[in-house]
């Protein structure tokens, strides 16, 4: 069942025009994940979803209904803010029982839906506590405990873990994983971080400059990205562009990813190794070719280059993209 | 740490800069207060002098007591000066509100209108607001000094309100209107109670002028069942005598409330619940 429908969704704020023509059907349960750079258009589009924004033309279908006019607390949607964006003068039960409430549940349902919420996160001895007693996890936990206790039909994520620190978001990313397969929710979910959104997407909406670049499961934009920017845009580090021509390579940039690069005796490219950074399990290298161009090189296991040492790179040929002028795929 | 605030020399200057204030600030506090408990005498002989048994004398307080009806002036200033800031409060809120929050035609146009009566002193408006208070019957009623008070404190809250609410997270209200809070409830539960700080400033701000006022009761309401505390103690101010010792009292006594309601305010002003709510 299609539980979200975009159809030609247009936004312009006066002249600057934000989202433009943008289409896409997400199926009941699956995670969607939104990523591009800042300002490619990703919040605006959750909040024209959410029905916070309104759309300058087009049509939203949440669950089959067309509720491009509905208001947001009528759409069966809930919103995870980056701010956490809790109520500070109510505590943590306050919190999540207000959306409830306004709906006018009955109080055994409210208790049942709190009770499940709270084990679920592990929230059971703060839901007396403020807002501004709890740590920065344990308040999104809380705004995601207000968001479950709604049961929407769609849940709505905005970039909820770039105020967390690295440990924590890294905790928080499997969390989120784990409620996604209990709930069986459908989740839009928006970041700009890649990582975020390799790991938990069913299917990822690039987007840049208002447009969706491409839509797919996160290997399969990962292995075959469409143009240059969604090639650049996932992995990390991200991947090497260099021009064709001197190498043989049809096209005009030949894209190869930093762990398709091995160090080779007599190999296509020469080069001086620049900086050397030690990660235990891997070893980045930053190479300077003979050709001026700067190159990441992803070694797998513990390698002894120095910066300053000559370096010849080779790759496969087979493993390589082929882009043209304008950045689209040159497919094989 | 900040290396100046842990220099002695700094605190030391730092102190004697604000004690030198408060003693210049406080003093014709200070002198009011002794004087008003002094006999007529005395307070010409010594002004500076505390009173001792000898100069004691409450004739002060006494004259005020059972001249003209005081207890109704205070009364009458205390209905003003409270209701004129819970309205400007309440409007001033809300027309920062819609100014802060939404986007509409004319928004700038707007707001740079309504705090066009920041430069503009009301009272160059007399004439044309007696003709109109005349004209609505509304003359010696206090209705009428609070409608222009009102008025006159406005374009200050609207302005000083609208840029706080600026500053409250769109995350939140967005929150609310999910969890299908009406815009009214938005505002009541989760705006207001996030700038009341910046409230409190305007009510300090406004509070003292409108307990001072002279000039509008005098004009709109100077009948003896609407006279105003500040009009209401210009009857021992003569043109050949003037009661010391009841203007004294007076003014002893019409410092109480403001200072109480100021207080209130001020301690608004330094709480803050907003604190780790919102990141």
């Amino acid at each position: 069942m299609t539980a979200l429908t975009l159809e030609n969704i247009n936004k312009s704020f006066g002249d600057v025009h934000v989202l433009k023509d943008i289409d896409l059907r997400v199926e009941t349960g699956e995670f969607i994940v939104f990523v591009g750079p800042s300002g490619c258009g990703k919040s605006t589009l959750l909040r024209v979803i959410a029905g916070l924004e309104d759309a300058s033309s087009g049509t939203v279908r949440i669950g089959g209904k067309d509720v491009t006019t509905t208001p947001p607390a009528k759409r069966g949607i809930a919103m995870v803010f980056q701010s956490y964006a809790l109520y500070p003068h109510l505590d943590v039960e306050g919190n999540m029982t207000l959306g409830l409430k306004q709906a006018g549940e009955a109080k055994p349902v409210i208790a049942e839906r709190i009770a499940m919420a709270a084990k679920m996160l592990s929230l059971e001895e703060y839901l007396k506590r403020r807002p501004s007693e709890l740590s920065g996890g344990q308040r999104q936990r809380v705004a995601i405990g207000r968001a479950i206790v709604r049961k929407p039909e769609l849940f709505l994520f905005d970039e909820p873990l770039s105020n967390l620190d690295a440990a924590l978001r890294m905790h928080m990313r499997v969390e989120i994983a784990r409620l996604h397969r209990e709930l069986g929710a459908t989740i839009v979910y928006v970041t700009h971080d890649q990582t975020e959104a390799m790991t938990l997407a069913d299917r990822i909406v690039v987007l840049r400059d208002g447009r969706v670049e491409q839509v797919g499961s996160p290997m399969a934009l990962y292995n075959d990205p469409d143009n240059r920017f969604v090639a650049g845009f996932l992995g990390a580090p991200s991947m090497n562009f260099l021009a064709a021509g001197p190498l043989g390579a049809p096209g005009a940039t030949l894209g190869i990813r930093p762990e398709h690069l091995c160090a080779a005796h007599g190999g296509r490219l020469r080069g001086t190794v620049t900086h050397v950074e030690r990660l235990g399990g891997d070893t980045n290298l930053l190479v300077t070719t003979d050709a001026d161009a700067t190159l990441t090189v992803r070694l797998f296991g513990q390698h002894d280059h120095r910066v300053g040492e000559a370096i010849a790179l080779d790759y496969d040929p087979a493993r390589a993209f082929a882009f043209d002028a304008e950045g689209r795929r040159l497919r094989p | 740490m900040n290396t100046a605030r842990r220099n002695p020399l700094n605190t030391v200057a730092a102190h004697a800069a604000l004690i030198t204030w408060t003693v210049i600030a406080l003093f014709p506090v200070a002198v009011i207060l002794i004087n008003s408990f002094k006999a007529r005498k005395a307070i010409f002989r010594e002004p500076l002098a505390l009173p001792d048994a000898d100069s004691f004398s409450m004739i002060g307080y006494q004259t005020v007591m059972k001249q003209g009806d005081f207890l109704l002036y205070f009364q009458n200033s205390f209905v003003v000066t409270v209701a004129s800031l819970l309205l400007i409060l309440l409007f001033g809120a809300m027309a920062a509100f819609a100014l802060s929050e939404y986007r509409f035609r004319g928004n700038t146009l707007m707001g740079l209108y309504l705090a066009l009566g920041i430069m503009i002193p009301i009272r160059i408006g007399t004439v044309a607001i007696l003709e109109l208070m005349v004209e609505t019957g509304l003359v010696n009623t206090l209705a009428a000094l609070i409608l222009v008070y009102t008025a006159q404190g406005l374009p200050l809250a609207v302005f000083i309100l609208s840029e706080f609410m600026r500053q409250v997270s769109d995350d939140l209200k967005n929150a609310g209107r999910i969890d299908g809070m009406s815009e009214y409830a938005i505002f009541f539960k989760l705006v207001l109670p996030l700038v009341r700080p910046a409230m409190a400033t305007v009510a300090v701000f406004n509070m003292i002028p409108i307990w001072n006022d002279l000039w509008f009761p005098l004009i709109l309401a100077p009948g003896e069942a609407t006279k105003t505390l500040t009009l209401g103690s210009q009857v021992f101010i003569g043109q050949f005598v003037t009661d010391w010792n009841a203007v004294l009292s007076a003014l002893s006594l019409a410092i109480l409330p403001v200072l109480v309601l100021y207080v209130i305010f001020s301690r608004q002003l330094i709480r803050g619940i907003t604190s780790g709510a919102v990141k």
